[in-house]
Order: C-alpha cells, then sequence, then structure tokens
C-alpha cells in the first residue's frame, strides 16, 4: 500500500485569484480539498471605529474603501441611514432621488463588470476580462464626470448630492445604455457560451434554496439559489417604487446560474435608467439641511440592494455631531462563510471558480 | 534558395581541403555550426513570436500591445532580455539545487534537439534521419522530465502540483499526438521527414488525414502546455506552476523553450499536414524556406488565435478528453486509413 499524506496549502494572501488579500487554508488529498479554513483580516482597517471620530459628513469619503466597486451605493446606504435617523427621508428633492437611482444603477453596470471580468479571469479567459472592462470604463468615466473621482466618487450627501449633471452628461449616458444590450450579447458569446466555460462552470459550487437561506446569502448570489428577494421590489428605497423592472433568478444555484444572474441583472439596470432619464424633474438637488449635522438621540439601520447584496449600516446617535456607534453590515463578509462548506471535497480548480462565483470584495469583508 | 546547402558545401569544402582536416572532422565541425544556426534560428523565431504573440493579442482584446520600443513596438523582447539577464538569480534555500538549477536547460536542450531533423527545405535538414519523425516524438516526450524535474526541485507545493499535472497531461497527450502522426507515416510509407515531404508534391496530407490533423492540433497545445490547456502553470490556482520559484534567467530559458517548442511542433505540423516546402497551387515564385515558413506562421497564428480565445480546461476534462475521445478517435483513423490504403492498392494492382 503506497503512503500518501495530505497537503496543507496556504492560498493567500498573495495570490493571483484570492481576490485581494484573502487567505485560506486548504488542506489537499491529491488536488481535492478536504478541508478549507478562511483566514480574514488582512485588509482590516477599522472603519466602524474611525466612524466613531468623525462627524457624521466626514464620514461619507470613507464608504468608498468599504465596497471599492461599488461606492456610489455604499454611500448611499450610509447617508439614507443618516437620513432615517434625522428624519428626512421625505425631504430628500425629486432630482436628487433620481441621480441617486441613474447613480446607483451605473455603478451595478460598474462593479458586475467587474464581476464578469474577474470571473472570466479565473478560469483564465483573459479577452474575457478585456471585454468587460472596456464598458466598465465607459460607466466609471460618467461617474467620474459627475463626481470627480471613478472609484471613490464621494457624491452623496446627507440630503441629496454633491452635483447635478447636464444634458451633456446625459447624452453620453444615452450612448453607453444603446451600446450596453450588444456589448452584453457579446459576453454571452464569447464567455457565457463558450464549451469549455459551461462545462467548467456548470454544475459546480451549488448552494441550493435552504443552503443560501442558513447562509445568509443575500442580492444576486441568493437570486441565483432561487429566492426571489431584491429590498429594490420588495422594500422599496428612495423612490425604486417608481420603476418597473423584472429580478432575474437562477435556477440550482450553481457558478453558472451566479454568473447568468448578474448579467441578467445588468440589463435590468440599464432598463431601470432609461426609466429615470425619461422622468428626471428639474429642481434643487438638495434639502434644506443644517450646516452642523446633529441628529437626535436613537438609532437607526437601514439596508439597501448593494451591488454584492444587503448593505445595512445601523448608526446609535448619542445627539453629538459624532456617531456613537456604526455598524456596517457586510454582504461579502457573509457570502464568504460559504466558501469552506462548498469548496470542501472540491477540485482546486473549482474552488477558485467557486470563490469567484460569489464576487468577494475584500475591502468590505475586512472593513 | 539553395544558397544555404551552397553554403554548407562550401564550408565543408574549405574544411577538407582549405585546413587540410579529415572527413570525420570535417563533418564533425560543419554539424556544430549549422547547430548554432538552430539555435540562432530559434532565438530570432523567438523575438518574431513574442512580439506577434503580444500584438495578436492585444488585437484580440482591443488593446494597443507594446508601442514604445522599436518600430510597433518590435524592440520589446531583446529589452526584456537584457533586463532578465540583470535579475538576480533566487535559488530557494531548501530546493534540491543540482536538479533545480539544471531543469531549466534541460528543457531548452531538448527544444533544440527537436530541430535536428526538421527539413526547412530541400536539402536544408541538419540530420536527415530515416526514423525523423519517430525522433522527434521521442525527444518531445523527454521534455516532460525537464518540466518534472523543475517542479519538484523547487521545494514548492505549487510547483509540486505544477510538475504533477505536466506528467499527467504530457504523458496522456503524447499518445493521440503520435497515433495521427502514424496515419500520415503510412500513407508516405516512410519515417523520414524528407520522403514525406516529398510524397505530398501531388496533395497535401491533411485533405486525406484531415481529423488526425486536428487531433495532431489539440494534441500538440496540451504538449506545448499553451491556453486552454495551460494547465501546468494555472496562474489562476498555482500562480505560475512548475516554474513559481524561477526568477531571471533561469525562468527565461523555460520561456525561451517554451517558444521553441511552439515553432518546432508547428514546423512538424506543416511538414506532415501542410506540404512541407511545396509550394501551393504551383505558385512557385517565392522560394521553398520562405513557403515552409509562411504555413508554419499559419499555424502558429492558430495557436494563438485558441489560447486569447479560450478559457482553461479543468484537468479532469482533460484527462477525459485525452483519453476517452482523442486516443480513440485517432486509432479509428489509423484503421480507417489502413483500410483506405489497402483497397487503393487493390484497385490500382
Amino acid at each position: 500500500m503506497l503512503k500518501t499524506q495530505e497537503l496543507t496549502l496556504n492560498m493567500g494572501p498573495q495570490h493571483p485569484s484570492t481576490h485581494g488579500v484573502f487567505r485560506c487554508v486548504l488542506n489537499l488529498d491529491g488536488e481535492y480539498i478536504t478541508k478549507v479554513v478562511n483566514h480574514t483580516g488582512y485588509l482590516h482597517r477599522g472603519l466602524e471605529k474611525l466612524a466613531e471620530a468623525r462627524t457624521y459628513t466626514q464620514f461619507i469619503p470613507y464608504n468608498g474603501r468599504l465596497d471599492y466597486c461599488s461606492g456610489m451605493m455604499n454611500e448611499l446606504a450610509y447617508v439614507m441611514t443618516v437620513e432615517k435617523l434625522m428624519g428626512i427621508t421625505e425631504e430628500i428633492p425629486e432630482r436628487a432621488q433620481y441621480l441617486r437611482v441613474i447613480m446607483s444603477e451605473l455603478q451595478r453596470i460598474a462593479s458586475h463588470t467587474i464581476y464578469v471580468a474577474s470571473f472570466s479571469l479565473d478560469i483564465a479567459g483573459f479577452t474575457g476580462f478585456m471585454y468587460a472592462f472596456r464598458d466598465r470604463d465607459r460607466a466609471l468615466d460618467l461617474i467620474e464626470a459627475a463626481s470627480g473621482q471613478r472609484m471613490m466618487p464621494n457624491y452623496m450627501r446627507i440630503g441629496g448630492v454633491a452635483a447635478d449633471v447636464d444634458e451633456n452628461w446625459f447624452s453620453q449616458l444615452q450612448k453607453l445604455l444603446d451600446d450596453m444590450p450588444a456589448s452584453l450579447d457579446e459576453y454571452d458569446g464569447l464567455i457565457t457560451g463558450n464549451e469549455i466555460f459551461q462545462a467548467r462552470v456548470k454544475n459546480v459550487g451549488i448552494v441550493t434554496r435552504e443552503m443560501a437561506l442558513d447562509i445568509g446569502f443575500s442580492g444576486p448570489n441568493l437570486r441565483a439559489s432561487g429566492v426571489d428577494h431584491d429590498l429594490r421590489r420588495d422594500e422599496p428605497y428612495g423612490i425604486y417604487d417608481r420603476f418597473k423592472f423584472d429580478v432575474p433568478l437562477g435556477e440550482q444555484g450553481d457558478t453558472f446560474d451566479r454568473f447568468v444572474v448578474r448579467i441578467k441583472e445588468m440589463r435590468q439596470s440599464v432598463n431601470i435608467i432609461k426609466q429615470a432619464i425619461k422622468d428626471i424633474p428639474e429642481g434643487p438637488i438638495m434639502a434644506k439641511v443644517p450646516k452642523v449635522i446633529k441628529p437626535p438621540v436613537g438609532e437607526a439601520f437601514h439596508c439597501i440592494e448593494n451591488s454584492k447584496g444587503h448593505l445595512g449600516f445601523h448608526i446609535v446617535s448619542d445627539g453629538s455631531t459624532k456617531p456613537y456607534r456604526t455598524r456596517i453590515y457586510s454582504p461579502c463578509f457573509v457570502s464568504l462563510g460559504f466558501f469552506p462548506i462548498v469548496a470542501k471535497g472540491q477540485h482546486l480548480m473549482d474552488a477558485v471558480v467557486t470563490l469567484a462565483s460569489i464576487d468577494i470584495v475584500l475591502g468590505e469583508v475586512d472593513r | 534558395m539553395d544558397i544555404f546547402i551552397k553554403i554548407a558545401g562550401a564550408l565543408q569544402d574549405w574544411l577538407m581541403n582549405g585546413m587540410g582536416l579529415s572527413v570525420t572532422a570535417s563533418e564533425l565541425i560543419a554539424t556544430a555550426v549549422w547547430a548554432l544556426v538552430a539555435i540562432l534560428f530559434i532565438l530570432v523565431n523567438l523575438i518574431i513570436l513574442v512580439w506577434m504573440e503580444r500584438k495578436l493579442g492585444a488585437f484580440f482584446q482591443m488593446r494597443r500591445g507594446p508601442n514604445r520600443l522599436g518600430p510597433a513596438g518590435f524592440l520589446q523582447f531583446p529589452v526584456d532580455i537584457v533586463k532578465v539577464l540583470g535579475k538576480e538569480d533566487i535559488i530557494p534555500a531548501a530546493a534540491d539545487k543540482p536538479i533545480y538549477k539544471i531543469a531549466s536547460i534541460c528543457a531548452f536542450v531538448t527544444t533544440i534537439c527537436a530541430f535536428a531533423v526538421i527539413p526547412f527545405a530541400k536539402g536544408m535538414v541538419l540530420e536527415d534521419l530515416n526514423i525523423g519523425i519517430f525522433y522527434f516524438i521521442a525527444i518531445g516526450s523527454t521534455a516532460t522530465l525537464s518540466l518534472l524535474m523543475a517542479g519538484i526541485s523547487s521545494n514548492n507545493k505549487y510547483s509540486f502540483i505544477g510538475g504533477m499535472r505536466t506528467v499527467a497531461q504530457m504523458i496522456s497527450y503524447e499518445i493521440p499526438m503520435a497515433f495521427s502522426l502514424l496515419g500520415v507515416v503510412m500513407m508516405a510509407g516512410s519515417l523520414r521527414l524528407t520522403d514525406i515531404v516529398e510524397a505530398q508534391q501531388n496533395m497535401w496530407f491533411v485533405i486525406p488525414q484531415a481529423i488526425a490533423f486536428i487531433i495532431y492540433f489539440v494534441a500538440t497545445i496540451a504538449e506545448t502546455n499553451r491556453g486552454p490547456f495551460d494547465l501546468a502553470e494555472g496562474e489562476q490556482e498555482l500562480v505560475a506552476g512548475y516554474f513559481t520559484e524561477y526568477s531571471g534567467i533561469r525562468w527565461a530559458i523555460f520561456f525561451i523553450a517554451e517558444y521553441g517548442n511552439l515553432v518546432a511542433v508547428a514546423s512538424i505540423a506543416t511538414i506532415m499536414f501542410l506540404g512541407g516546402w511545396n509550394a501551393p497551387f504551383g505558385l512557385t515564385f517565392l522560394p521553398p524556406f520562405l513557403w515552409f515558413m509562411i504555413k508554419v506562421y499559419c499555424m502558429i497564428f492558430m495557436f494563438m488565435w485558441v489560447r486569447w480565445t479560450f478559457p482553461r480546461i479543468r484537468i479532469d476534462h482533460l484527462m477525459h478528453f485525452g483519453w476517452k475521445f482523442l486516443i480513440p478517435v485517432s486509432i479509428a483513423n489509423i484503421m480507417v486509413t489502413g483500410i483506405g490504403i489497402y483497397v487503393y492498392r487493390m484497385i490500382t494492382n
């Protein structure tokens, strides 16, 4: 009888496909994984603690560093929580509401294209990466034109948005929206329809409906497992109840479904932006909020549908200019808990795809 | 284009008559010179190929590719090599040092050896062996060894897994590759590469042996460790596979060997299936040597096209594809070819 031995492999924190500084310790039997232990914390910057030492307004730019692929939506989640705390949710001007939706959906497209790109790269399809980045850059250019920064926009304000956009910006946006469906068809042709791609991702990393709910999946990951839940439709925040859009669902919750759901979501985002452009009114972009923000004593929790799932902020106010405690509910951290469960028994190559399929951003996992 | 042959004859003549050396000694020196020419040939091709790979990759991905150094970035690679030469040669403390050191050289040597039997034009061949194609396959399989040496001696887990994968992959894909070439050998009736080219004067073997050609194409992508079969160096899970620990010029030699292999397998594809130096449709205004190179580069373009389009296949799918599909099909191809030849002889006699 041949003597065999399990191999302990430290994957990360410096590894091409752990999406940042995530580290996991894998026990390998040949190339099959027998045990996974997650280790996070390499990007921990103590954002929750930092919030306690900053005024409410000062903390807005820090949100861009949370999930650095969807800065706009993180800021939106934060400012909406503060607005809820101050009780001014109803006072936000119409134009600002529409701009918030347009920016959020634009950011969702940017975030999902980066998912398509990195997923394609994780199965060594470098060309798919470049195709997706081409379109992501166009979305980021628009965000830059509106806010002045590509990835850390600092655009949302408590009571509205920082800057208005002009007709030229809208015409650029319209061009992107016109081209986007063709680009998505290109992804389908190059990546989704590829024989090798389908062999690699179908029936890999299956998360059933029950498992997804147990782990606490949210957003596209949850919908890929067949749970019909979208905060934008079920508990509409802002003015999302005014738009008509579909919520794409997956069938069996494998990596392929998680990929396809995101591509379909981008089509819906394009849809939502189109409706928003049609209806956007003229008017002010900031509500009348005091210069120094001092919410009343109390606490508030608000959750929005981020590109990765439910992003929630829980802020406790003691009546001063700084929050007493800020807690960030991060979808990526919760989703990452599925990796040790699902990766067990998988091939090393499948584990990489499985990890890529839940779209983690380490900035948000570690906060 | 027999200028090369004339130069060769003149050199040998000068060595024998001018220097007064014996026939054996002059042949030995001439062979050494031609071996040097073969190495230079690989290096010249390498510069073109790396440039071509980068530019083609950029073209497929809507990028510009290298465009700073020289015309259209052509000098990028020579400068890269200079940079690599200046790098520190790091050998891990726990590595098996002698094996680690010679592994990259072994990989390069096998590549050069393969060029010994490749005829670039009529008479332009280093050693026209009567078992040419057999020699090529045999030398090709020793390349596995050098990659395994690199993988195991590095004392790195990623390298180790990469080395294991290489062995599994290369050994399983050598069989369909050899079998696909067998059909051609049966039709030509010779293992000598020049004879095989001569046999294709009227019809290239790619027409009767189309299935074998496709099998050869797929199997050689796996043999040369290129995408989508680049499992041995699968960046996404193994960082760089068997050469994870290599740096500086030792890494560059692996790189050179990889591209050298690419030229070698493309040359063999040209010789076995695409008529070698024979001009197509009687277009003989170009010299045979150039026709040969054009065909080789067309093959290499195909390899690059595939590499930049497809994602990487999973290792067990790769094994299934090799053992359950390519090998049975290639054996069936041999049988059909055999029956075809038998029937053809029955009719003609």
